[in-house]
């Protein structure tokens, strides 16, 4: 390497220090620390100091190794064969990925925490298959997806705690609902474009979220809805001491008494659920009705001068879409025993759009990939509570900047004329 | 009636916050067509780095005009920095890629601000010593007066001058004719001699000096700060952006008008639990009626 590009590179890392010292300085450098009446300032400029140091460092690295021209492109390679291989092989891999699935629950190493975190990135796999249905097929941005979840896990709530109806009657009524919600705010919207609508959903959201916080009389506002029956199974419920009369799932089986017995059974609900949407999801690829869907995120222009009614499509995915999203929401109900509005934020919405982009949008595949890498780095990151969030983002961005069109790319049309270029 | 009057000020003065922050998402989006939801984390930094030079000069003890223009230009001039900063890490890299790339980067981006702030300032409300006192007092006769408090002028007049340069910056300048014409046609721009990634950057440095300034005057006005201001505030000064138009600087503003006299309104005479619902309703209303926008221009699709 040339003395130039050393001493060209140092000044380039110089002025990367004088950048982060400015926005280091006053956000780290100076802690603003309430005591008594007034606020006051605690100076931390030793984090700061590392902080620019590190700056600098990593610049000068960077610099280095780009004027090498090696930057990351064994990444990248290996990631583009991973693509290869998983398209090739999809069948495979999908099989492979779902018998584990099934037999996790008894492998060794298999803990209560293991499959708490199990069923969340399972919950987020179905919300991530359910707008995927939204974004990745109808290529509708859809920023609000968690009013649907919201709206799935309060029907739930609601229909069970107020009739006492069972899971299995609550569950298709909670899709229901959540549909008719999808329809009500899809008829007015559906024709406006990509961003206007991103925005629209977003609003909606917080307007739903908005309502629960303040429709005292039937949300219970801040404070949630609590005692949600738990499922059971084919009416054996999970409990230690039934009732009179009552067999209990342990009972029944002659099984010692385990509070595993319901978490498994709840593992297996939402992998059953999340798999149903999967199959839904793959069966519609090839009808009329998903056929338009995709043809109408490649060109609307020309769908219209086909025939194909861009609103009543649209409708239809968006109606789809929000029905799984109450289903995963009467799930999380169930689960939970307890919701409240502080479960259905913006950053949700955020997290399942974010899954699906960053699955590669369309690939069903790309959804689990995504959501085993993002929630599993906020469980890794749990311990630095502070930190997880910005890991959370900051992988966020990293992948887009890497990968730009998500881990798996993959909008290939489910058909093309001229039968599958290779 | 003059309770009406009372509620036209204070709405004009939310507007006037909503509308500086507005202009930044516009601008954005009118540019390299993306939404920047980093941009209501910009305005909250702004707000931060306001605060903390003021307690800084508040020990010092400077006379208060002084004060609030120093803070006002060190505010600008680091907030700017983040500006400049989150688009060259986050969205120049995506430049050219496909539509919902930048998105996902921006609420990454706006994430992890969002945290660092909570990480590094702590997660609990930041309360400032009001720096104004006082108002001018309308129909003194009537039931109701009228208050006009001078920290609101101060605010609406700042909106004004800003404006006034701001207009003058796009209409007049090299620079303005350069950021105009990369929203027409960024390639044949580029073909022209205009350094294209340098005027991008102007324009987040720009929208995010003005987010800043807003920032300042929610400090001043709420009083109060923490670091998830900016989402509320962001959605809504986007939602007011759509609602004038997105891609026009003049209906930014109004936009924001529209907004904050939509919210003080329905707090005012409605109620306040539904004022975000308020605000989100009407947009979707307008966009029935106005697919664009109120000064949008409409959007012709071709082949």
């Amino acid at each position: 390497m040339e003395k130039q590009d050393i001493i060209k590179s140092f000044k380039d890392s110089l002025f990367t220090g004088l950048i982060a010292l400015a926005l280091f300085g006053p956000i780290v450098g100076l802690r603003t620390v309430s005591k008594g009446e007034g606020l006051f300032i605690t100076p931390q400029w030793g984090i700061v100091f590392l902080l620019v140091g590190l700056c600098i460092l990593g610049r000068f690295l960077i610099n280095i190794n780009s004027a090498k021209k090696t930057e990351f492109k064994f990444l990248s390679s290996f990631s583009s064969k991973f693509a290869h291989i998983t398209e090739d092989k999809a069948k495979h891999f999908a099989i492979t990925g779902i018998l584990f699935a099934v037999v996790f629950p008894f492998l060794p190493f298999t803990d209560r925490y293991f499959m708490d975190v199990a069923i969340m990135i399972l919950t987020y796999i179905m919300l991530g298959w359910g707008l995927n249905i939204v974004v990745g097929l109808a290529g509708l941005l859809d920023l609000g997806y968690v009013a649907f979840y919201a709206v799935g896990a309060y029907s739930y709530a609601l229909i069970a705690t107020t009739f006492g109806w069972s899971f299995w009657i609550c569950l298709p009524l909670a899709g229901v609902f959540a549909a008719f919600f999808g329809i009500l705010l899809g008829f007015p919207v559906l024709r406006l474009r990509g961003d206007y609508l991103a925005i629209v959903t977003l609003g909606f959201g917080e307007i739903i979220r908005i309502i629960l916080i303040n429709w005292y009389e039937v949300t219970n506002g801040p404070d949630g809805i609590t005692g949600i029956p738990r499922p059971s199974f084919f009416g054996l419920p999970f409990k230690r001491s039934p009732d009179e009369g009552e067999a209990s799932f342990h009972t029944f089986f002659g099984l010692e008494y385990s509070t595993m017995h319901r978490i498994i059974f709840l593992y297996y609900l939402i992998l059953v659920l999340a798999l149903i949407t999967n199959y839904f999801t793959l069966k519609i690829r090839k009808l009329p009705v998903g056929r338009a869907w995709e043809a109408l995120r490649e060109d609307e222009i020309a769908c219209k001068s086909l025939g194909v009614n861009p609103t009543n499509t649209k409708l239809t995915a968006f109606a789809i879409g929000a029905m799984f999203g109450g289903f995963a929401g009467s799930f999380f109900a169930t689960r939970q025993a307890f919701i409240s509005p502080e479960s259905f934020t913006f950053i949700e919405s955020a997290i399942i759009v974010a899954i699906v982009v960053l699955g590669g949008m369309g690939s069903q595949t790309g959804v689990v990939l995504a959501s085993i890498f993002l929630i599993g780095i906020t469980e890794i990151f749990r311990d630095l509570e502070q930190f997880r969030m910005i890991a959370f983002g900051g992988a966020m961005v990293l992948i887009m900047v890497f990968k730009p069109k998500g881990i798996l790319a993959n909008r290939k049309p489910t058909i093309l004329m001229h039968g599958d270029k290779k | 009636m003059e309770y009406f009057i009372q509620q036209l000020v204070n709405g004009i003065t939310l507007g006037s916050i909503y509308g500086l922050i507005a202009i930044g998402y516009t601008m954005v989006y009118g540019i390299i067509g993306m939404i920047n939801f980093a941009h209501g984390d910009i305005f909250m930094i702004g707000a931060f780095v306001a605060l903390i030079s003021f307690i800084i000069f508040g020990l010092i003890g400077v006379a208060l005009p002084i004060i609030l223009l120093l803070v006002l230009l060190i505010a600008m001039l680091f907030t700017a920095c983040y500006g400049w900063t989150v688009e060259k890490l986050a969205y120049k890299p995506l430049r050219g890629s496909f539509r919902l790339a930048p998105l996902i980067s921006a609420l990454g981006m706006s994430i992890v601000l969002q945290n660092y702030v909570q990480v590094a300032q702590g997660a609990r409300v930041k309360p400032m010593q009001p720096l104004f006192s006082g108002g001018l007092e309308f129909f003194k006769n009537s039931e109701f007066i009228v208050t006009v408090s001078y920290l609101q002028i101060f605010i609406v007049i700042l909106t004004i001058i800003l404006m006034g340069i701001f207009t003058y910056l796009i209409t007049k300048t090299d620079l303005g004719r350069a950021q105009r014409a990369c929203e027409q046609d960024r390639t044949m721009t580029a073909l022209l001699g205009i350094n294209v990634d340098r005027t991008i950057s102007i324009t987040f440095i720009i929208g995010s000096s003005l987010a800043s300034v807003a920032g300042m005057m929610f400090v001043l006005y709420y009083g109060v700060i923490d670091f998830y201001i900016g989402f509320l505030a962001g959605i809504k000064a986007f939602t007011a952006a759509v609602l004038g138009g997105i891609g026009s600087l003049p209906g930014a503003m109004l936009g924001g008008l529209l907004i904050g006299l939509i919210e003080t309104m329905w707090s005012g005479y409605v109620s306040i639990e539904y004022k975000d619902v308020a605000a989100f309703s009407v947009l979707i209303v307008v966009l029935i009626f106005f697919p664009t926008g109120f000064l949008g221009k409409p959007d012709i699709e071709k082949v």
